[in-house]
């Protein structure tokens, strides 16, 4: 009362009713909030850390370099990344661990799940994010586009697969997929140097969106034909009623897998494949392939052998299907390829051919074994590719298959390294390689599809081919360059017009039907510059010029045979001549996937023993 | 449901919702502003008056959804799609410029919209038929009993899931919309770099992803050179986020 007295002395009765009645206003908000009290889910923490420390990284470091007076250093972005990936590295194995001790189990109402599985990825995204940030950090100093970008996005990224990894919800899973693939639309364009890049981009962008859309249609007819989007509620639903007539569940759960198909380039949606892992920068590539399969698959595996288990009969012979074609045409087409990181695209489609070998199996060892393909896959191509990526130079171009050739006598470690990582995609025992194959065509037998089982090896026999082109072209030296019999000059548009004009006035010849021959016949003619007598530059000058038909022809078929090295010569005239400079980062980070690969395939006990332990939740 | 008893699902489609007149009249109704909405954003020459239809239509769901007793929906169609995407519509109409004139007669290819008419027949039929021939329900209410469950009203329930059932989901959207950001800023504010790849090579000849003659240098573009040029404003304007670093 004194109160209310001390208000009406303050200012008269009309303060006072307003403060009365901005009480009671309060006083029945309160009441309402009482009557209307939600119970928060229960969360525990220890599921959902690896991400969280992840993508709080990712905001801090884009804090820091966002607030900062002075641009951050490259180096300090790059270890900041490294430290926060292996935080999150260990946080995985943590989950690991507690796992294997207590058991799997689920959090934040059901909506994550914990179990070695989801671990295995967590472990894969966060291994993946810390190899590719060593080796972006190279490519980006050589690019001139440092700045923190780079490594924001992609740890967002490796979240989103951490994400959709440990997904016990269609709607979480769609979240990881989007966060993981807006990521990865940005990092395509990230080099404003390159037209390819930001042309990758958009193609991925436009076809990543539609298969966006029809992930979520599917995830709205699943919704609406078991009442919920709960992995846990499908499973059980679909496993204590029996339909009679599911054809909105089926056309749901076909919908759900074009858009994972998409996601993990099966074969009648990988369009986008060849031509976004072409055009991204190649560290970018590396990622993307071990991250987008990683994710995509952890999540296909989980959704369909666990949730749609049931539906057996109805997904299996599809998946059949997509696999034989995907690996067919992965490999058939990765064969024709010039550009090695197509030929690389390509040659991921096949190995998602062969992931898919052990969803067909449909059981707790094809899962497995479609883990221990993916685990394993993601250090072959993020090692190859930042291979490819140190090869690719300044600009990131010159990829042509040619330029590899005599790489070994050139850079013999990197030569080395980059044979090892591609013997390894082709299957060669006592690598990793060789095991995954093993173990998805050994799932799939077992499954009775057999038949499944030769496509795949005979896939793989085509994927030898062009694994060990470029490794045999790597170690083959440059052929001499070719010389007309009898004749001193060089048949090489290579050269210069300015050559060509000097060595015309030092002989005195200008493009006459009869040409002196010059005297001598060293092989050399490209750089003996006193012996060249003339240099047509087009077939009908040459014509013109040795007034021989045969000449012409003998000298377009050698073109055809010598095409290859023309273009290595030409490579290797200009700055593919030169050794590439190699950062210790990369270094370590091939390194690393090497040791992996190798060493794994060596002793392939312990890999296996881990992935054979991260089973499903509730697979049954 | 208990889940130890197996029923069998879907045998018989969900009875159907009794109606009375004015859930008729409000249907005919709205159901005329929707396909006029329809038919006048297809044939609005103006680009405006079609955008406005868009929103008679889309203004004709919500009402749909109301009498569905889903308000919260109706609400989030009138402001998310009336309110903002026929308004960002609109922002690109006045950007392209309104008063210019496009002749949509002129086809580029000439089969696709008889192609399209026939693709959209036979779509149309065949989910008639699926939907008149089999039966597709599996039966399962999507959303079980009531929607005013316990005296609690549509968004009450709504918002209740988001934090209870839905929480890990609505958080993540945080995170997507963040990265949606960030993505956006960088796409944005990229500095203007000269190409590495030069669209043809010395003889005009296009060379696609292929090293050229002057044999694959193509370092014509000296590193960072457009920031480094860039005026002091710009640079400053650029550099929130991207960062010529440690150089």
């Amino acid at each position: 009362m004194s109160f209310l007295g001390f208000l009406d002395g303050l200012g008269g009765p009309h303060v006072r009713d307003g403060v009365i009645h901005l009480v009671v206003v309060l006083a029945s908000v309160h009441a309402l909030a009482a009557v209307t009290a939600i119970h928060v889910p229960h969360i525990r923490y220890l599921a959902i850390l690896p991400e969280i420390v992840m993508l709080g990284g990712a905001v801090l470091l884009l804090g820091v370099a966002s607030l900062s007076d002075r641009p951050v250093r490259m180096s300090v972005t790059t270890v900041g990344t490294v430290v926060i990936s292996g935080a999150s590295m260990g946080l995985a194995w943590w989950q690991w661990a507690d796992v294997r001790q207590h058991g799997p189990f689920t959090t934040v109402a059901g909506a994550v799940v914990t179990d070695g599985f989801s671990a295995l990825i967590a472990i894969l995204a966060s291994t993946a994010m810390l190899l590719t940030a060593l080796v972006g950090d190279g490519y980006l100093r050589r690019e001139g586009v440092e700045g923190p970008e780079f490594h924001v996005l992609a740890m967002v990224s490796a979240s989103g697969a951490m994400i959709m990894g440990q997904a016990n919800d269609l709607i979480v899973i769609f979240l990881g997929l989007e966060i993981m693939s807006i990521a990865l639309y940005v990092l395509a364009a990230l080099n404003p140097r390159r037209a390819t890049s930001g042309e990758a981009a958009l193609k991925y962008f436009v076809l990543g969106s539609f298969s966006s859309a029809i992930f979520v249609y599917g995830i709205a007819l699943t919704y609406g034909a078991t009442g919920g989007t709960n992995l846990a509620h499908l499973t059980s639903y679909l496993s204590t009623h029996a339909l009679s007539s599911n054809g909105v569940l089926l056309a749901g759960m076909g919908l759900l897998l074009v858009g994972f198909g998409f996601k993990v380039a099966a074969v009648p949606f990988h369009m986008w494949t060849p031509d976004v892992y072409q055009g991204a920068p190649s560290p970018v590539t590396g990622f993307m392939a071990a991250i987008a399969k990683a994710g995509g698959f952890a999540a296909l595996l989980r959704v369909f052998v666990s949730s749609f288990g049931t539906l057996r009969p109805d997904w299996r012979p599809i998946v059949y299907v997509i696999a034989i074609v995907t690996l067919v045409v992965g490999a058939g087409l990765a064969v024709v390829q010039r550009d090695v990181k197509r030929m690389l695209a390509y040659s991921s489609i096949n190995h998602a051919g062969f992931v898919l070998l052990g969803l067909q199996a449909a059981d707790a060892r094809g899962v497995s074994a479609a883990l221990y393909y993916v685990f394993t896959y993601s250090f072959m191509v993020i090692g190859s590719f930042a291979v490819v990526t140190l090869l690719g130079r300044s600009g990131d171009v010159g990829h042509d298959i040619a330029g590899y050739r005599a790489l070994a006598r050139r850079q013999p470690v990197l030569a080395l390294a980059f044979a090892v990582l591609l013997l390894a995609q082709a299957g060669v025992p006592f690598t990793t390689g060789f095991l995954a194959k093993l173990q998805v065509v050994a799932a799939v037998v077992d499954a009775h599809s057999a038949p499944l089982g030769f496509v795949a090896m005979g896939s793989a026999a085509i994927a030898a081919f062009f694994y060990l082109r470029v490794a045999v072209l790597m170690y083959t030296p440059r052929r001499p360059r070719w010389v007309p019999p009898g004749r001193e000059i060089v048949f090489d548009p290579i050269v210069g017009p300015q050559a060509s004009t000097a060595a015309r006035e030092g002989s005195g010849v200008s493009g006459q039907a009869e040409p002196e021959i010059a005297p001598g016949g060293s092989l050399d003619g490209g750089t003996a510059e006193g012996a060249v007598a003339t240099v047509p530059r087009t077939l009908a000058e040459l014509r013109l010029w040795s007034g021989s038909e045969r000449t012409v022809a003998v000298v377009e078929r050698l073109n055809a045979d010598l095409l290859i090295d023309r273009e290595a010569e030409a490579v290797e005239d200009g700055a593919g001549g030169r050794r590439v400079r190699v950062p210790p980062a990369a270094i370590v980070a091939i390194g690393i996937c090497i040791a992996v690969t190798v060493v794994f395939g060596i002793v392939p006990g312990p890999l296996v023993d881990f992935t054979h332990h991260s089973t499903l939740l509730l697979l049954r | 449901m208990n889940p130890s008893q197996v029923n069998v699902i879907g045998m018989d489609l969900v009875a159907a919702v009794h109606k009375t007149g004015p859930d008729i009249a409000t249907f005919v109704v709205s159901a005329i502003i929707i396909i006029a909405g329809a038919i006048g954003v297809v044939f609005s020459r103006n680009p405006v008056h079609a955008a406005l239809s868009l929103v008679m239509t889309l203004f004709g769901v919500a009402v749909l959804f109301i009498e569905q007793q889903a308000d919260f929906l109706a609400a989030v169609q009138i402001i998310v799609y009336a309110g903002a995407i026929v308004v960002l519509f609109l922002f690109v109409i006045m950007f392209l410029g309104v008063d210019r004139r496009e002749n949509i007669a002129a086809e580029p290819l000439h089969w696709q919209r008889p192609l399209a008419l026939v693709l959209m027949a036979a779509a149309l039929a065949g989910v008639i038929a699926l939907g008149v021939g089999s039966h597709w329900a599996t039966g399962q209410q999507a959303v079980a009993g009531s929607t005013t469950a316990g005296g609690h009203s549509n968004v009450y329930l709504l918002g209740k899931s988001v934090f209870t059932t839905y929480l890990y989901a609505f958080e993540a959207t945080a995170a997507l919309l963040v990265i949606a950001v960030v993505g956006a800023v960088v796409l944005a504010r990229r500095p203007s770099l000269p190409s590495v790849e030069p669209e043809t090579d010395a003889r005009g000849a296009a060379v696609s992803g292929q090293p050229g003659p002057d044999g694959g240098l193509h370092d014509a573009a000296p590193r960072g050179s457009a920031a480094q040029d860039a005026s002091p404003a710009d640079v400053r304007a650029g550099q929130s986020l991207v960062k010529e670093a440690g150089r």
